[in-house]
């Protein structure tokens, strides 16, 4: 075997220590250590993330911004406090602009149906782009649908980064809406979102980032990039599922119509007509998620805590270790390779189809996800049914790499090779 | 369980080297089938003469256990009747999803995708052939999906 690859770490990163926060990588798949390499559909989460929730429930739990007791009082505070951590986290101007959502794909259609379905007319276009998430492609798609837009794709180059003067040639008087992926999730790609953004707004286009991707990578400033919309999950974030954060320009927020109708986001109801509340509850119809809004909170100061920088730093270190280790396998063809990327593999390798691999790599205890991400325009432009994708976060190791190396070679020796 | 079971020796073999991997020129019945899921896709061809499955071939690229189980599936149905081809594929299901008590050995070769059933994510890999061959013999236009 050729020597390791010798890769610089940031010297104050103890991932030892890391790991140790996450109580659920202490175990055995199959009789290996678990390796977990999925972070792109979703990331463990830290124990103070599990205590803050458990807490809530055990001490706290009430209905919130309704009962005068002291438990709703305590709940109210909490699931605020979690909204203050995400205005906080996003650099947002205010806590109005903060909308609770159950996750980026809410946030997306809720700017689709709420924003754009009024106010778009045939002959309008909305611009997204190759490299999307069925997320930030078929709510937009339903859209068109419904209004007669028309939906324009920016193209994207063989190692799978935006085709930036096709960008410059589709974004016209009629561009309304660019909605753009932050971070690819198929391919790892990170977008130059602020170049794009200022160039969209100058086209007097409205722009929505999806930052399902970003945010674990990249810290996110809101005014600085000066977009319309930002959405994230908190899943994705080391937090829980069931909620996400939708962060919208308040003066556009303003100008949009509820969504869903109910409880909490009214001020007067009669039969003649209700009125509604102000932001941003007008668009948190119901009983919101608030445990998971706690959850959110305690995984942003989680993050926070880490700090953002160094873990980007940690995973660009192993992102290169993994590509010089995996370069090792005879056959493996990665699948995206642009030049800014986050810690997002994808590749195939000859001879063994993705969800094989999946299947005998969870045999080495490595989960890694098989499949077409929710990204089948992606997979179509590789001309590859699915790909296998390995995704890392703060947690992982050289030696979660190497068992993943070892696992490929292993389902390569059981295949024979392509003969 | 040992991954072995899954991945035995014929499994790999027939991935490696598909039978009956071909289209059928002017065949009477095929059917699609796809799994969005996985993206395994396939064509199933079948020439069926007096009631008897004469040809049966697939063309179409799929992971190694949907692979295997079409060739596999076109070796085992060849020559049988209709009849005798639907009542392997009730039996097929049955083994792919543990509802059999009985031997799988009575099955022949195809016994060697029982390791299937201890895969919940994998059985729509194995049966995808199976739905598609039965679409096939009952000219069914809709392609067939499994997920």
């Amino acid at each position: 075997m050729t020597a390791l690859p010798s890769v610089a770490f940031p010297d104050a990163f103890d991932v030892a220590r890391v790991r140790r926060d996450f109580p659920i990588l202490d175990q055995a798949i199959h009789g290996r250590p678990l390796v977990y390499l999925d972070n792109a559909a979703t990331a463990q989460k830290p124990r103070a993330v599990l205590e803050a929730m458990d807490h809530y429930y055990r001490e706290s739990n009430a209905n919130v911004h309704r009962g005068v007791h002291t438990l709703s009082e305590r709940a109210t505070a909490l699931y605020e406090g979690g909204r203050d951590r995400a205005r906080a986290f996003l650099n947002a101007r205010t806590r109005e602009e903060i909308i609770f959502v159950r996750g980026t794909t809410e946030a997306i259609n809720l700017v689709a149906q709420s924003y754009a379905r009024p106010r778009l007319k045939p002959g309008d276009e909305i611009l997204i782009t190759h490299l999307e998430h069925h997320s930030n492609t078929v709510p937009w798609q339903m859209v068109c649908e419904q209004t007669g837009a028309r939906l324009k794709v920016v193209p994207i180059t063989p190692d799978g980064a935006l085709d930036l003067e096709a960008f410059e040639r589709l974004l016209g008087p009629r561009t309304r809406i660019f909605a753009v992926a932050h971070v690819s999730n198929a391919l790892g790609t990170v977008n130059p979102i602020a170049e794009l953004t200022a160039r969209a707004r100058a086209a007097g286009a409205m722009v929505l980032i999806d930052g399902a991707q970003g945010v674990p990578h990249c810290a996110v400033d809101v005014q600085a990039l000066d977009c319309d919309f930002y959405a994230f999950s908190a899943h994705k974030l080391y937090g829980p599922t069931g909620i996400g954060v939708l962060y919208g320009r308040r003066e556009v927020l303003e100008a949009m119509p509820p969504w869903q109708g109910g409880g909490d986001m009214i001020r007067t109801v009669r039969f003649e007509g209700s009125t509604w509340n102000d932001l941003p509850y007008k668009f948190e119809a119901g009983t919101p998620a608030i445990a998971e809004a706690v959850g959110l909170g305690a995984a942003l100061d989680y993050v926070d805590r880490i700090g953002l920088d160094a873990i980007a730093r940690h995973e660009a270190a192993l992102l290169s270790y993994a590509l010089e280790r995996l370069r090792e396998i005879d056959g493996l063809r990665f699948i995206g390779s642009a030049p800014q990327r986050a810690s997002v593999v994808s590749f195939v390798i000859e001879g063994v189809h993705p969800h094989d691999l999946g299947t005998i790599l969870d045999h080495a205890g490595v989960a890694i996800r098989a499949g077409h991400h929710c990204a089948m325009p992606v997979m179509d432009f590789y001309g590859v049914p699915a790909t296998a994708r390995a995704s890392l976060a703060c947690y992982n190791t050289t030696a979660d790499i190497d068992a993943l190396v070892a696992a490929l070679q292993g389902a390569r020796d059981l295949f024979g090779g392509r003969g | 369980m040992d991954l072995r079971d899954l991945y035995q020796d014929i499994i790999v073999d027939h991935n490696r080297n598909p039978r009956n991997f071909r289209a059928i020129a002017g065949a009477v019945r095929l059917a699609e089938g796809y799994n969005p899921l996985c993206g395994d896709k396939l064509v199933v061809y079948a020439q069926v003469v007096d009631g008897r499955v004469e040809d049966v071939s697939f063309v179409g690229s799929g992971c190694a256990i949907s692979t295997a189980s079409a060739s596999l599936m076109t070796e085992a149905v060849k020559g049988k009747t209709v009849a005798e081809a639907e009542a392997l594929f009730t039996d097929m299901h049955e083994l792919l999803t543990g509802k059999s008590d009985a031997d799988p050995e009575r099955l022949g070769k195809l016994a060697a995708l029982a390791g299937v059933k201890d895969y919940p994510a994998r059985v729509k890999c194995a049966t995808l052939s199976w739905h598609t061959l039965n679409a096939a013999l009952h000219g069914e236009q809709t392609p067939v999906r499994t997920e």
